[in-house]
């Protein structure tokens, strides 16, 4: 009895130090739809690497879905350790509704805490046949255009966003001309899906609409997967769109996953994970350390910056897609035509 | 009755956890608005203009429910053919169906490319991304609603009402109007207040088949769903506070009708 006490004890205390404890992690990365494909890849590579550096076991599952409701499920108490969402917004809103992170979750990591970026461009029919070449072709007549609600999706706020972007150069700050403009567009604009996804669907299988105005890599995606059918094209001037991720303060330390949900986020910003990114066509902030070949289908553009044209999200938000801001209006006015 | 106490205990405090406590939380949490704000949500041309379509098409959908789900029970309880009973396994599956599944089938099927949207638009008839578009998919997920309340009493009535209404001379119209449908018209209103109940509340179905144009097919619960989409908690559950009040009013409407008429039939 003795002898099986003192064994016990030796190992409880070297268990620790060999390592022979491997632990078993779960972490739960909440993020929006269309990067599903990107984080199969990456928790299973970091999962791999992870216990190849520590022993541990960390089984990554992630949850998708819009980013808003992703960010209201966080903040009504889903236990996630990190989100990868589609718009800083959502994560303020996290920060501000239910306190789980800092107000400056931000600052805390490399490029505005976004380890790959997308942009807006157009996903026409092959040969696009109704010539569609700038953002001011979405609002001639006879053309019928699909984009999501910006009620509801995130992706569509930063569509709208964009031709807001192109409408100010180009009518010289104009607000007036700019809300005509948009009205024209959402004239045209005849199914509003409640999210990115949905519209992809309705251009791409139902075959409705000349023109999905879509995230960069949800366009890259449909090409892939229905190969021949349809074309992107860039347009002049878009909107710089950064899916930032953080770590959920609370959580991670109530759980006590500050360093294995840490070391996930940093894995985004590593060699392999911006090659990932590449792979699944969002734009890698260090391009640097990304194969040539990857990086061709991201044309140079110019891209405007939330913060410095809309004076970051919360301005934006509450400007255009309150009740009663802009998008309300653009849609009386494109109603009343 | 012995044990009553004991029963009506437990059936208070269940239905309190399960039925009044979300709703009383719904009522405070819409309470938080001034009077103003209120005013603002009810006079909103849009909340208004989605609110009416909501009941507008379920009111629709259910009154086509009722000849619908009434020939359908009358098929399967006076008939004999085979795959009876597979048609009435088929009939609740509406039941089982998430609902976003159903709507995207329906989408697939009346889209201007699907098999039935392409020769309707052919003909000029656009379903899907329309008004009417909702109110197949309201049809779709009210039909066994109809079915099922109106089944069991068609079962019950006895074919001697009929024989007797024919020896005394009646004709085969007359038996179903002045015989069965005066001991049918209480399960065919309830059967018909469900489907309606179900259809004003109806959002995964309608979602992908109505389009969502605010003010021509922008439904109640997808207001709802915006304003939690822009954290608005409040505005949703006033939206949602005046459903219910449409609801209950209508509900408690059809009640009425449902006594007076149940009555008639006892007299």
């Amino acid at each position: 009895m003795k002898r099986l006490l003192q064994t016990l004890l030796i190992l409880a205390a070297i268990g620790p130090m060999t390592g022979l404890a491997a632990k078993d992690i779960e972490l739960l990365n909440v993020s929006y739809d269309p990067t599903r494909e990107l984080y199969q890849d990456v928790n299973q590579e970091f999962a791999a690497q992870w216990q190849k550096q520590t022993g541990d076991t960390v089984t990554v599952s992630a949850s998708h879905g819009g980013s808003g409701k992703q960010a209201r499920a966080v903040i009504d108490g889903l236990a996630a350790d990190v989100v990868t969402l589609a718009l800083s917004f959502d994560i303020d809103a996290i920060a501000d509704k239910a306190k789980l992170l800092a107000a400056d979750w931000q600052s805390k990591r490399p490029n505005r805490s976004a380890p790959y970026t997308s942009t807006i461009v157009f996903l026409v029919r092959k040969g696009n046949p109704k010539a569609i070449k700038d953002w001011q072709d979405l609002a001639k007549p006879g053309l019928s255009v699909i984009t999501p609600n910006p009620k509801t999706s995130g992706g569509a706020r930063w569509n709208y966003l964009a031709a807001w972007a192109w409408a100010k150069r180009h009518f010289n700050g104009d607000e007036a001309a700019i809300k005509t403009y948009l009205a024209g567009l959402f004239a045209n604009v005849p199914i509003l899906d409640t999210g990115a996804r949905g519209s992809t669907t309705t251009f791409a299988s139902r075959r409705i609409g000349d023109v999905l105005i879509s995230w960069e890599n949800e366009a890259h995606l449909v090409l892939a997967q229905q190969p021949g059918q349809f074309e992107i094209i860039v347009p002049s001037l878009s909107i710089l769109a950064e899916p930032p991720v953080a770590l959920v303060d609370k959580v991670v330390d109530r759980k006590g996953t500050r360093a294995v949900a840490s070391a996930y986020l940093d894995f985004l910003y590593s060699d392999r994970g911006q090659q990932l990114a590449a792979k699944h066509h969002f734009r890698p902030s260090r391009p640097d350390v990304v194969d040539a070949a990857l990086l061709g289908k991201f044309p140079a553009l110019e891209l405007v910056q939330i913060d410095q044209e809309f004076g970051g999200w919360a301005a934006a938000q509450k400007g255009h897609f309150t009740d009663g801001g802009s998008f309300d209006q653009v849609i009386a006015q494109s109603q009343s035509r | 009755m012995p044990g009553f106490g004991l029963s009506l205990g437990w059936t208070l405090t269940w239905l309190s956890l399960l039925v009044l406590l979300p709703l009383a939380a719904l009522l405070i949490g819409a309470l938080g608005l001034s009077v103003q704000e209120w005013v603002g949500i009810v006079r909103d041309a849009r909340v208004q203009h989605a609110l009416g379509l909501s009941f507008l098409t379920a009111l629709i959908a259910a009154l086509i429910n009722v000849p619908i789900g009434l020939l359908i029970s009358w098929v399967l309880v006076r008939y004999r053919f085979p795959g009876r009973l597979l048609v009435e396994a088929l009939v609740d599956l509406p039941f089982a169906l998430p609902t976003a599944v159903a709507g995207i089938a329906l989408t697939a099927l009346y889209a201007p490319t699907g098999w039935l949207g392409e020769p309707l638009s052919q003909l000029g008839v656009q379903i899907a991304y329309t008004p009417l578009g909702i109110v197949m998919a309201l049809i779709f997920v009210g039909l066994p609603f109809t079915i099922r309340t109106v089944q069991p009493v068609l079962e019950q009535l006895s074919r001697e009402h009929e024989e007797a209404a024919a020896t005394l001379g009646a004709s085969r119209w007359q038996t179903v109007r002045k015989v069965l449908l005066p001991q049918l018209r209480p399960a065919l209103l309830t059967g018909f207040t469900l489907a309606f109940a179900r259809g004003v509340g109806e959002y995964g179905s309608v979602i992908f088949i109505a389009g969502n144009l605010p003010k021509v097919s922008e439904i109640a619960p997808l207001l709802i769903v915006i304003k939690l989409e822009e954290f608005n908690y409040q505005g949703a559950m006033a939206i949602a506070v005046l459903m219910l009040l449409g609801s209950f009013v209508a509900l408690f409407l059809l009640n009425l009708l449902h006594k007076r008429w149940s009555r008639g039939l006892v007299n």
